[in-house]
């Protein structure tokens, strides 16, 4: 791998790795069982460099901002690539989030440019708000023939094959702007220095090396923090090849393990459980005499690799299940959400290797990890190398808030002096996530302190960003909670939202205010929904400003109610 | 029978056979990720035996936003 400590910058980084494996495969893009392209990086240099000078001539100059919105492509890599070389500053927006909420983060970002698929351009072009866009140039990929982009370009257009300007940054500049929340109410722009993502890059790369022949599944889009770390910037600075697969589905993942032979694939617990699903699926298809003869080898394995994982002996011993994965895979990372030990153990005892993790995006990604050194189902592992955590206002059991220290903890929420300073405190990032960390230095985690929830997606989902949706709700007021925040539990699955509604004097909620509930919440993305509702007869505590004291009401509702007092929706 | 409808009964079928629930308790305006309690994995697993049924190919993305069975039909019938 290349010596990070060489550069200042992401674009310089890259441009060194380009520079070093010319000939070797860096990209791929898989959809189904078709493959669409392939990239040498001396190939992916070619489709970004015209893109960079294309830019400069329209403007983009060091410090730029320009957004991607894309799902899972190399297209997705080529333009970021493209931004990195032009200095510009990155901003991935989820591709899932609804257009109106696309173009709040683009508007709070101030993106001069948007790279954008054509079916999710479409879209954000009728949504409310589409008027105030402000990006300059916006380019599209993908546009069928004959379709009129009403001002923006088309991607594949936009080029220019003379040689771009290499504009560099420093180590402090900020590479990157991700929202970790704030769609529905304050925009939380984390601000991601080249440091930040170097120190980063360096310190896995520590742990889970990379090289020219390894290949990366990606799956998650490179919007998801874990991608853009694993999928991207680790695999290219070390030569590798990152093999994108357009589509999520288990029959078309389990193709490309085979197919391509992946080495490394990171995952959210979703994910993962659904391949232990199919895999537990198949072994109680077997015959009883078969089954007998793999469990009887799982439980050698098990024996043999207590202490140490042994990946020749394991896929001696369970040669089968490992051919299913395509015979290479060295582990799994998988992070985004809490992930159940059982599911962890379960994989660890076929010898298959799961780096679980833990992270968030305001610490750059990843905080902690597991080594296997040995294997711990019940923790996310111990620090990254450089990485500092600590425990504070710790309970009699010594659980208390996370808190981390570390050169890739993001440099400020962007324009947000009030939030920043309330996050980060004396140089540490305050999580919000309770922990403990044990006598072995490894990481604990046992609910939350912040009133959010994560689903097993991988997604965070603060109760402020959806509560626009209940807005004209014919009830006095209304407020959402995370429901572990009102009846704090030690555990961080299957966590639900609950919406408290506080009818007026006299009013009855009857039938036609659930039905008109239920369907705004089904206005929200599955995994934003409230799960149930609570009524509540009391009126909210506000500030002068007339806010609603979220934490007082959670005090008064956790002492007057309780989870059963919840009517499911 | 319109060619909506007569789509929309179909993966209310298809939905029914592939999660093994009754076909009557199904209707075109619920909410699929409720009523058969999967998650987006799993509808993804729908999607797959739905173009098998109606000879189509539907992006991933096609499901974005989508959690009621008629939407999804929709979707299904403007490919068809």
């Amino acid at each position: 791998m290349l010596d990070l400590r060489q550069y200042s910058c992401l674009g310089e980084a890259l441009r060194a790795a380009i520079d070093r494996w010319p000939d070797e495969v860096c990209l791929i893009e898989a959809d189904r069982e078709r493959e669409n392209a392939r990239f040498t990086y001396r190939q992916f240099k070619e489709a970004a460099l015209p893109l960079t000078r294309a830019l400069q001539d329209a403007g983009f100059v060091s410090g730029s901002r320009a957004a991607i919105i894309m799902t899972n492509q190399s297209k997705w890599l080529i333009s970021a690539y493209a931004i990195f070389f032009g200095g510009g500053v990155l901003v991935p927006i989820d591709y899932k989030l609804t257009p109106e909420e696309q173009l709040k983060l683009l508007a709070h970002s101030k993106a001069e440019v948007l790279v954008v698929e054509y079916h999710l351009w479409r879209a954000i072009t009728k949504a409310d708000g589409f008027a105030s866009l402000a990006a300059r140039a916006v380019l599209v990929t993908e546009t069928p023939a004959g379709i009129e982009l009403s001002g923006a370009t088309r991607w594949e257009e936009f080029r220019d094959s003379r040689e771009p300007v290499f504009t560099a940054r420093a180590r402090g500049d900020a590479a990157c702007i991700v929202y970790s929340s704030g769609t529905g109410g304050r925009p939380k722009g984390c601000v991601l220095t080249h440091d930040n993502y170097l120190e980063q890059c360096v310190a896995l790369t520590s742990l889970y090396p990379f090289w020219p022949g390894v290949r990366y599944l990606s799956i998650l889009p490179t919007n998801h923090a874990i991608d853009f770390m694993v999928g991207f910037i680790g695999p290219f600075v070390c030569g590798a090849t990152v093999v994108h697969l357009r589509t999520l589905r288990p029959e078309y993942i389990r193709e490309a393990f085979t197919k391509y032979k992946i080495t490394y694939m990171s995952l959210v617990p979703m994910v993962l459980k659904n391949l232990e699903r199919g895999l537990r699926q198949r072994f109680a298809e077997l015959s009883p005499a078969r089954r007998k003869v793999l469990d009887s080898l799982i439980g050698v394995n098990r024996a043999l690799t207590r202490r140490r994982p042994n990946r020749a002996l394991s896929r001696a011993l369970l040669r089968q299940v490992h051919n299913a994965f395509g015979g290479e895979l060295r582990a799994f990372f998988v992070g985004g959400a809490f992930t159940e030990p059982a599911t962890l153990q379960f994989f660890y005892d076929l010898g298959i290797l799961v780096g679980n993790g833990y992270g968030c995006t305001e610490a750059g990604t990843v905080i902690s990890v597991n080594d296997f050194k040995p294997f711990r189902s019940d923790t996310v592992g111990k620090p990254l190398p450089g990485t500092e955590v600590r425990v504070v206002n710790a309970d009699g059991e010594g659980i208390g808030e996370v808190a981390v220290r570390s050169k890739t903890v993001m440099s400020h929420y962007l324009d947000d002096p009030e939030m920043t300073s309330e996050t980060i405190v004396d140089g540490w990032l305050m999580t919000g996530d309770l922990g403990r960390v044990d006598a072995s230095g490894h990481l604990q985690l046992f609910g939350r302190k912040k009133n959010m929830i994560v689903t097993e997606e991988g997604k965070n989902i603060y109760p402020e960003d959806i509560e626009n949706v209940f807005e004209g709700l014919p009830v006095k007021e209304f407020c959402v909670f995370a429901a572990n925040y009102l009846w704090p539990e030690r555990t961080m699955v299957g966590e639900k939202l609950v919406l408290v509604l506080h009818p007026d004097t006299g009013q009855n909620i009857g039938d036609d205010t659930i039905a008109n509930l239920s369907e705004r919440n089904r206005r929200l993305a599955n995994y934003k929904r409230v799960s149930g509702y609570l009524i509540w007869d009391a009126d909210f505590p506000r500030t002068a400003s007339l806010k609603v004291k979220r934490i007082e009401l959670a005090e008064q509702i956790r002492r007057g109610a309780n989870r059963e007092s919840v009517v499911a929706l | 029978m319109t060619t909506l409808e007569k789509t929309t009964d179909e993966v209310l079928s298809l939905a029914a056979a592939h999660f093994k629930v009754p076909r009557e308790q199904l209707s075109p305006n619920d909410d699929f990720f409720k009523k058969l309690g999967i998650n987006s994995l799993q509808a993804l697993d729908l999607l797959t035996r739905l173009e098998q049924h109606f000879r189509i190919e539907l992006p991933d993305y096609e499901l974005q936003g989508v959690s009621d069975f008629r939407t999804l039909a929709e979707r299904i019938q403007s490919r068809l």
